[in-house]
């Protein structure tokens, strides 16, 4: 504590300093002046003697001072002071910088939330998904994901492992819950036990669901969501033990989970057990996501191996029914993938992310070369100052030294706004944000991006003043003092850092504007790609489930969606309705099965994996989806449950060469229990999988089909998306309209989903248009500080050249000549920077396209693209000279002549 | 910083040394004590006042020395320094180092007159 009393001390230290010393000087001057002398020669005389009164009191006060430290703080005020005397320039660089910080900050706010941070399970690194490859299964291949677990591979995994802590499978689904207000459709999340155990998450109230809890013929037991614990019951702890109504039976509540717990990334209302029957499991059924805890020290390849160690004996223990081959599967190469849970919830879009950040990086380095460009004027014009005080003895690290701290200054202002910046960003990116953007909840500005910004600050205020201060600093005395100003023109040596700048400030533009620009040719290529509906703007979506608790027989689940369907349709303003198992792009569970073509003989092979879909009458119509070939079904047709079947246009011409050949051949799904289905109708391709992926083969199945397992009552689907074609699709109105028309078939339906086609659409180009967007920012930030760039370097070596121009001109150059060979001098430079930016572009699109796919429909090295990126940026720098230019060129030779 | 060439530089430590010497014998004001040092050693010693002070102000945070207010001979406010205890410590330290090293000197220098 020493050093702070200290501190505290010190004022008075300086002043007996300087009282003693004042005395000192006093007595002396007296003492001589008694010797004879007058008093101006005595004082003359004293002071003299006595040396630098002020030197002697600073190295005086050193005593109590850190030296170093303070005379740092000296020039971090004289830096202030001088910042404080242009504030035109301290403006310009701050807000740059500020812009250019901030904007990494955010990205990297995003980057760390959502790629480098731990996810918010304890020790989650020992967590991992348990996912399965089956290069073997064609059809499936395309299914990029993997392959999922099936219930028996949940049994003999958890019995049979030797690498798992815990180990469990999830499914994300939906239920209705009524009795609470207006009955609602709820997101649950149905888990096996093992689940919860693996994410070692501890409940804020109640327990988990236990083993107990998985009784497949009684599970009853159901956990909150935070959110919904707060939403519905005020948070009230007595809620444990309470009933709620989930699909029309009472479940009893155990227990709620904390505040922001998911499991993996998707957000839900209510925990369910799954509770699958053991005695009814068959091999197949392969669609449930696996988490699993590894035990301390075992390896993802240990994992692994375990996994694939078990795969055989799974075979073994589980078959698909009498009289089927267990080991079917060997074909299917089953091999497991397991992989680290982050990998799982970040997906894809780490490409994107970093993608954007390099982007930005970049923009960053742009900045610093405008603001180096900026200081390196302003060193210029302090060139005499310093070599003044170089010449009284200044020492270069010193002079070095006041620069950089002056720019660090700088830097460190434009971080701090930059903060602001990166704050007010991540605000909108958050709240407009890319829904499929994970762990969106977690974007936050912590420590670790602040420190971020600090580096950043720090970094870049070095890069930009490490310039000048080099470059000034040194013992170049004589130059400076004889006045460079006067001669005759700027050197090529004082205007070469400039052009270096600046080429590499258009190559960096040209570089991030052909990135943008692949990506709006992407978005292009994606807007024409024809999904295989019509007009998504007008097409209104909502999801409807009707339990089996609530009505049991399938045949009364087809008439009362036929019921809703036609009260839909009823609606002033709604030209047609109808519904399906899921819509395109609805990011549903996709549903795979063999399909088998009538008359060809497989001979012990197995055929491909179809995508299907179940469909009711006039969903095509109101799709606008296009029949290639034949005919929609009817619900004549649907309710005598008439074999029919209607397949896409792509499947058509695989099996049968064309659309019409189609007509009238047969196909059956893998269940030997459902009859041949004819082939009625061929309708235009969709993409299912999103606009990027391509288009699918799908049988589409009538809505209502016979039971695969031979039930009398048929098989239904019931829960089916319903699509309403209206002008008005997305207002209150419609969806009023909508609840209502619902609701006189059945009052206890909630609706759920409620979502334009449109929306769906723009979703499943969120990556894209995310790329876009932030590539789209960073490139008009890019060509604005370019701009800003040329037009610096040029007006400045206009300004330099006055005199020069002046004798030209009066010598009888014309103006017109002064005016080309300005604009010329920006060209060339621009020119440079573009040839150098073309071949970087090359390269890093190629980049773009392989490492983070997200390129479409157009290639690496597109020359419009290229071109015109090119053509736009030598447009705008002759832009950007021409009021340089226009002012060298109407230079007055007699008062550029006179003026200096 | 008049310079005399007939005065040497002090060697480090040589000038609070006699600081702190000429201090034991009564507490000084500044200018008193480059006089009393200049009169003491014949005008053979003369302290720079460009070094004096910060060498007062060094041994004050070191605290072999303390300062109060006080008057000068000539009547105007000045600051008087008076030896700390620890102050006379190190005095009585450096003093017999100094010794030992002036006779280490006298020797060598014996030696080579021989």
């Amino acid at each position: 504590m020493k050093w702070l009393t200290q501190l505290f001390s010190r004022r008075r230290r300086y002043d007996d300093l300087s009282v003693s010393i004042q005395e000192h000087l006093e007595e002396k001057i007296e003492e001589l002046m008694e010797d004879g002398l007058s008093r101006e020669e005595a004082t003359r005389r004293a002071r003299r003697e006595f040396g630098n009164v002020t030197l002697t009191e600073e190295r005086s006060r050193e005593a109590w001072q850190w030296p170093t430290l303070e005379s740092i703080w000296a020039d971090v005020r004289y830096a202030f002071r001088r910042l404080a005397k242009a504030p035109g320039f301290a403006a310009t660089v701050i807000l740059t910088l500020a812009i250019a910080i901030g904007a990494n900050t955010a990205v990297f706010s995003v980057v760390n939330s959502v790629l480098i941070k731990p996810l918010q399970y304890p020790k989650s690194e020992a967590l991992v998904g348990v996912w399965l490859t089956a290069p073997g299964a064609s059809g499936l291949a395309s299914f990029s994901e993997g392959l999922r677990l099936s219930p028996s591979m949940y049994f003999t995994f958890t019995e049979q492992n030797r690498s798992f802590q815990s180990m469990g499978v999830w499914d994300p689904g939906t239920a209705s819950v009524t009795g609470i207000a207006q009955p609602e459709q709820v997101h649950t999340i149905l888990i096996t036990d093992g689940v919860l155990q693996a994410l070692d998450v501890p409940p804020v109230a109640g327990r988990w669901l236990s083993q107990a809890d998985q009784n497949p013929h009684g599970a009853r037991a159901v956990m909150l969501s935070y959110g919904y614990w707060q939403r519905h019951f005020g948070g009230d702890g007595s809620v444990i033990g309470r009933n709620i109504t989930v699909d029309s039976q009472p479940w009893e509540i155990v227990g709620v989970m904390p505040r922001d717990f998911r499991v993996v990334d998707t957000d839900f209302d209510l925990i369910v057990p799954l509770a699958f029957d053991r005695n009814k499991q068959i091999l197949a059924g392969f669609g449930f996501q696996g988490i699993a805890r590894l035990k301390p020290g075992v390896t993802i390849a240990q994992a692994d191996a375990d996994v694939a160690r078990m795969v055989p004996i799974w075979m073994d223990s589980w078959s698909n029914g009498p009289g089927s081959n267990s080991h079917f599967y060997e074909n299917w190469k089953i091999t497991p993938a397991i992989r680290p849970l982050k990998e799982e919830v970040t997906g894809s879009v780490g490409n994107v992310l970093w993608v954007v950040m390099g982007t930005l990086g970049v923009v960053m380095l742009i900045a610093c070369a405008n603001v180096a460009n900026l200081v390196l004027v302003r060193a210029e014009a302090r060139q005499q100052e310093l070599a003044i005080r170089a010449a009284l003895g200044a020492g270069r690290k010193r002079i070095v030294r006041e620069l950089l701290i002056e720019n660090i200054v700088l830097g460190l202002m434009g971080g701090a706004c930059g903060v602001i910046v990166a704050y007010e960003g991540l605000q909108l990116l958050v709240t407009a944000g890319p829904a499929n953007l994970p762990r969106l909840n977690e974007i936050s500005l912590d420590a670790r991006a602040l420190g971020f910004t600090l580096i950043l600050s720090v970094l870049s205020g070095l890069l930009f003043g490490l310039i000048p201060a080099l470059k000034y600093a040194g013992p170049r005395t004589t130059v400076a003092l004889q006045g460079a100003g006067r001669t005759a023109s700027a050197s090529r040596d004082r205007n070469r850092f400039r052009n270096i700048l600046v080429v590499a400030q258009v190559a960096m533009a040209l570089v991030l504007l052909v990135s943008a620009g692949l990506m709006i040719r992407t978005f292009e290529e994606l807007r024409n790609v024809d999904p295989g509906f019509s007009h998504a703007e007008t097409l209104q979506t909502m999801r409807i489930s009707i339990p089996s608790s609530m009505v049991a027989n399938p045949q009364m689940v087809a008439r009362l969606q036929n019921d809703i369907a036609d009260k839909l349709a009823a609606i002033p303003g709604v030209t047609s309705a109808s519904f399906a198992g899921m819509v395109p792009m609805g990011s549903m569970e996709l549903n795979w099965d063999l399909i088998y073509i009538q008359g060809k003989n497989y001979a012990g092979e197995i055929p491909p994996l179809r995508m299907f879909n179940y469909i009711a009458p006039d969903f095509f119509h109101t799709a606008g989806t296009r029949f290639v070939a034949g005919r929609d079904f009817t619900w004549s047709e649907i309710y005598e449950r008439r074999p029919e079947v209607i397949i896409s246009e792509n499947l058509a011409r695989e099996l049968w060469g064309s659309p019409v050949a189609a007509i009238g051949k047969q196909l059956r799904s893998g269940s030997t229990k459902q009859p041949p289905h004819e082939v009625i109708g061929v309708v235009q391709d969709m993409r299912e999988n999103g606009v990027q992926e391509a288009a699918p083969a799908i049988v589409y199945w009538p809505s209502l089909m016979n039971d695969e397992y031979g039930h009398e009552s048929g098989e239904t689907m019931r829960d089916v998306t319903f699509i309403v074609r209206s002008n008005q699709a997305g207002s209150v109105g419609l969806l009023n309209a909508m609840q209502k028309a619902v609701w006189s078939v059945n009052a206890n339906l909630p609706l759920a989903s409620v979502r334009t086609m449109q929306e769906i659409y723009s979703q499943s180009l969120a990556r894209t248009s995310f790329t876009l967007v932030m590539l789209g920012i960073a490139g008009s930030m890019a060509l604005l500080l370019g701009i800003i760039g040329i037009y610096g370097v040029i007006s400045y070596a206009v300004s330099q050249r006055t005199r020069e121009i002046g004798i030209r001109l009066a010598l009888g150059a014309e103006k017109n000549r002064i005016f080309q060979m300005v604009i010329g001098q920006g060209i060339r430079l621009a020119m440079i920077g573009v040839a150098i930016g073309a071949s970087v572009a090359l390269l890093l699109g190629r980049m773009l396209s392989s490492f983070s796919q997200l390129l479409y429909g157009v290639k690496a090295g597109d020359p419009i693209t290229l071109i015109a990126v090119s053509a736009v940026l030598a447009m705008v720098a002759a832009l950007a000279c021409y009021l340089p230019a226009r002012r060298a060129a109407s230079i007055d030779p007699m008062q550029a002549l006179r003026s200096e | 910083m008049a310079k005399n060439p007939e005065h040497r530089d002090l060697f480090s430590g040589a000038l609070e040394m006699m600081i702190l010497h000429s201090l034991r014998l009564k507490p000084m004001h500044g200018y008193a004590l480059v006089k009393h040092i200049k009169q003491v050693s014949d005008n053979l010693l003369q302290v720079e006042e460009g070094s004096l002070y910060p060498a007062l102000q060094r041994m004050l945070r070191e605290g072999l020395l303390e300062s109060k207010e006080g008057v000068s001979a000539k009547g105007r406010p000045t600051r008087i320094y008076r030896l700390t205890d620890a102050g006379m410590r190190h005095l009585e330290k450096e003093v017999s180092s100094f010794e030992k090293m002036f006779a280490g000197i006298t020797r060598v220098l014996a030696v080579a007159k021989a």
